[in-house]
């Protein structure tokens, strides 16, 4: 069987300056893929090729098997889902209306009721129920981007009526929550992940990496640094190399690598980003 | 897949949401029915709501008698296409407010404000000026069925220009998108201004007529020239909620969610384009009604395009029904230019929002 979505040879430049350099990837079904990287290491840019909304200056993406830009946007809409980076709205929605826009069009095929089911499973997932009144944009900062997850979760919801191929695009999705909502959300993801939805995620947190991926593709500079399972990849050559940061590894329960900034008595190292970044 | 339990929550707060736009829905009706007959009793010849009524029986019935009497000649003629002038227009110029909106992100985008109204008067203007020099001599019915069309083309060019100077990768300005729309109207007035210079006195009254806003030429011609415009936009922006939606979302949003983004795009600013020149051309620049429908409508129901477009139409419909029915009264047995009254009122309306925002204005 094809993979859910497949990326060959990704190229894309701003400005004559290549930002994600000849970056190819499979995802299987069920799979969670989680990317990191530095600031600018072209994560967010790779990620608005694979979900179409970037055009590759060379490669192509597929998905199950089709060409992205062959697939009209009603029916990516039911393949795909994409919770963005950053997020603000200029009207004053409130938390369910937001929820609600994400199934508008995917939830058409679904009976009141069941795009109100939808919702409901979505408000509980993003552990937002308490706040479907609430106006968006009074919410803060962590809360808005668990609204935002839910619309993202629903829209899947709703497209898992037409197809069981489907992909979840999360780009940094916990930057701003807290502990337990940021392990909360990645549980969630992974129990999506073991439905047969392929997942990829945007981390910064390695040690969140770890736990939740199945592989981890590190970028550095718009190239594919790394890509691998937990333990083969978060190493301490890979940290420093990448981010130009010394660090103690170890190995928790499960043998899942665990990485700690040094000790205070030998300080870490913080070298310039530019020597990875160039 | 398994649902969970249908949330009793979520479907008890969209069934509020649906009764609260019930009965705003028959509140709003009412109003414009009340209006309406208002509307069509008041004048140089006052006529009393109930024969207003028996009037109107008597056009769908087809009584005779009645249909003979001065009365119904007053309100047959002049005051029933003058009313459906203006709730077409009032209409039009609302739902325009409302797409404009949803189009730019913004709450304060209007057709009057950022120089779409003045681009179709200069462009009607020009036909009015220039068309009756060049064109009058081969027709003189030319440059009348030019107007409309000169007027659509100018909303059109105008809208185009505010798009593409405020949009840069993706992204609107909307501090652009105002800044431009003030330099857009300026330029647009100041072009006006020379064909005042250069035009007789007949052309010169047409063109204050433009410049003020006036539904007092309404006449069945006008109704049958705005309707094939008009209509059409007002029965085809339900199609666009859902899109509108998910664009106040982000543009990259939209496209995720399904939208054709494009094509809604440039639907939304066709339409703009023909509801406004459509009713410039028949009633001259009639300013803020397109920003105050939509601002009240969304603190009553939020900014749910499903329920701001149809309701925008209506209140939009009523409110410039009421003002002409207004602009009739204040100064009986003359007449304000509407344009004059909605900007009286409008425009304090709107400082008055400006003072009350909330922050995501300051964005
Ligand atoms: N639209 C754009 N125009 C020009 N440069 C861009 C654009 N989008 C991203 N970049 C640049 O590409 C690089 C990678 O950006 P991005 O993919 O957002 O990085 P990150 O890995 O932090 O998500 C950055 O240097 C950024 O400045
Ligand atoms: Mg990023």
């Amino acid at each position: 069987m094809s993979p859910l979505l497949e990326a060959r040879d990704l190229t894309a430049a701003f400005g004559g300056r290549k930002v994600v350099d000849s970056v190819s990837l499979a995802l299987g079904q069920g799979e969670m893929i989680v990317v990191v990287g530095p600031n600018g290491a072209g994560k967010t840019t790779l990620t608005k090729l694979l979900t179409g909304e970037l055009a590759p200056d060379s490669g192509e993406v597929l998905i199950g098997g089709d060409r992205l830009s062959a697939i009209p946007p009603w029916q990516l809409a039911a393949r795909r889902a994409v919770m963005a980076q950053a997020n603000r709205l200029a009207f004053p929605f409130t938390v369910a209306e937001v929820v609600r826009i994400g199934i508008d069009g995917v939830g058409r095929a679904l009976t009141r009721s069941g795009r109100e089911a939808v919702i409901a499973e979505a408000l509980e997932a993003a552990d937002i129920g308490h706040l479907v009144a609430r106006g968006y944009q009074m919410l803060s900062g962590g809360e808005q981007q668990r609204v935002q997850f839910a619309r993202t979760y629903a829209q899947l919801r709703a497209g898992h009526v037409a197809t069981d191929r489907q992909v979840l695009f999360l780009d940094e999705p916990v930057a701003s929550l807290d502990l337990a909502h940021q392990i909360g959300l990645m549980d969630c993801a992974q129990r999506l992940a073991r439905e047969g939805i392929g997942v990829i995620a945007v981390l910064h947190d390695l040690n969140l990496a770890a736990t939740f991926a199945d592989r981890i593709l590190v970028m550095s500079a718009g190239r594919c640094h790394a890509c691998g399972a937990p333990a083969d990849v978060v190493t301490r050559a890979t940290v420093r190399d990448v981010f130009g940061v010394d660090l103690c590894r170890d190995a928790a329960a499960g043998g899942l690598p665990v990485v700690l900034p040094q000790h205070r008595d030998a300080p870490p190292r913080y070298a310039p980003a530019t020597a990875a970044a160039s | 897949m398994t649902l969970a339990v249908p949330s009793p929550a979520v479907a008890a707060l969209f069934a509020s949401q649906r009764r609260r736009i019930a009965i705003a829905g028959c509140a709003i009706g009412i109003g414009l029915a009340l209006v309406a007959v208002l509307s069509l009793g008041s004048g140089a010849v006052r006529i009393a709501p109930e024969r207003v009524v028996a009037v109107l029986a008597a056009w769908l019935t087809g009584d005779r008698e009645v249909l003979a009497s001065r009365e119904a000649l007053i309100i047959l003629s002049i005051r029933v296409p003058r009313l459906i002038l203006g709730a077409l227009i009032g209409a039009a110029l609302a739902v325009s407010g409302a797409l404009m909106q949803g189009l730019f992100r913004n709450p304060l985008a209007d057709p009057g404000l950022v120089g779409v109204s003045s681009g179709a008067a200069l462009a009607a203007g020009f036909t009015i000026v220039l068309g009756d020099r060049i064109l009058g001599t081969v027709s003189a019915q030319l440059p009348f069925i030019l107007l409309p069309i000169g007027a659509f083309v100018g909303g059109l060019a105008s809208t185009l220009i505010l798009y593409a100077i405020a949009t840069r990768h993706g992204r609107t300005s909307v501090a652009v998108m105002l800044l431009a729309g003030v330099a857009l109207g300026a330029f647009a007035g100041a072009l006006t201004g020379v064909l005042a210079f250069v035009s007789d006195d007949r052309q010169l009254r047409d063109l204050t007529f433009w410049s003020l806003g006036s539904l007092s030429g309404a006449s069945w011609t006008k109704v049958w020239t705005v309707v094939p415009l008009v209509l059409p936009v007002l029965l085809a922006v339900p199609l666009l909620a859902r899109g509108l939606n998910a664009l106040l979302l982000g543009e990259a949003e939209a496209f995720h969610l399904g939208i054709p983004v494009q094509t809604l795009k440039r639907a939304v600013i066709l339409m703009v384009a023909v509801a406004v020149g459509a009713s410039v051309a028949s009633a001259g620049v009639i300013g803020f009604v397109g920003i105050v429908v939509p601002h009240l409508l969304r603190l009553v129901f939020g900014p749910d395009h499903r329920t701001l477009l149809p309701f925008a139409a209506l209140l939009g419909a009523g409110l410039l029904t009421g003002a002409d029915l207004a602009a009739r009264i204040v100064v009986a047995p003359a007449e304000l230019p509407i344009g004059i009254l909605t900007a009286a009122i409008g425009a304090p309306f709107f400082l008055w929002l400006l003072l009350r925002r909330d922050r995501s204005l300051d964005a």
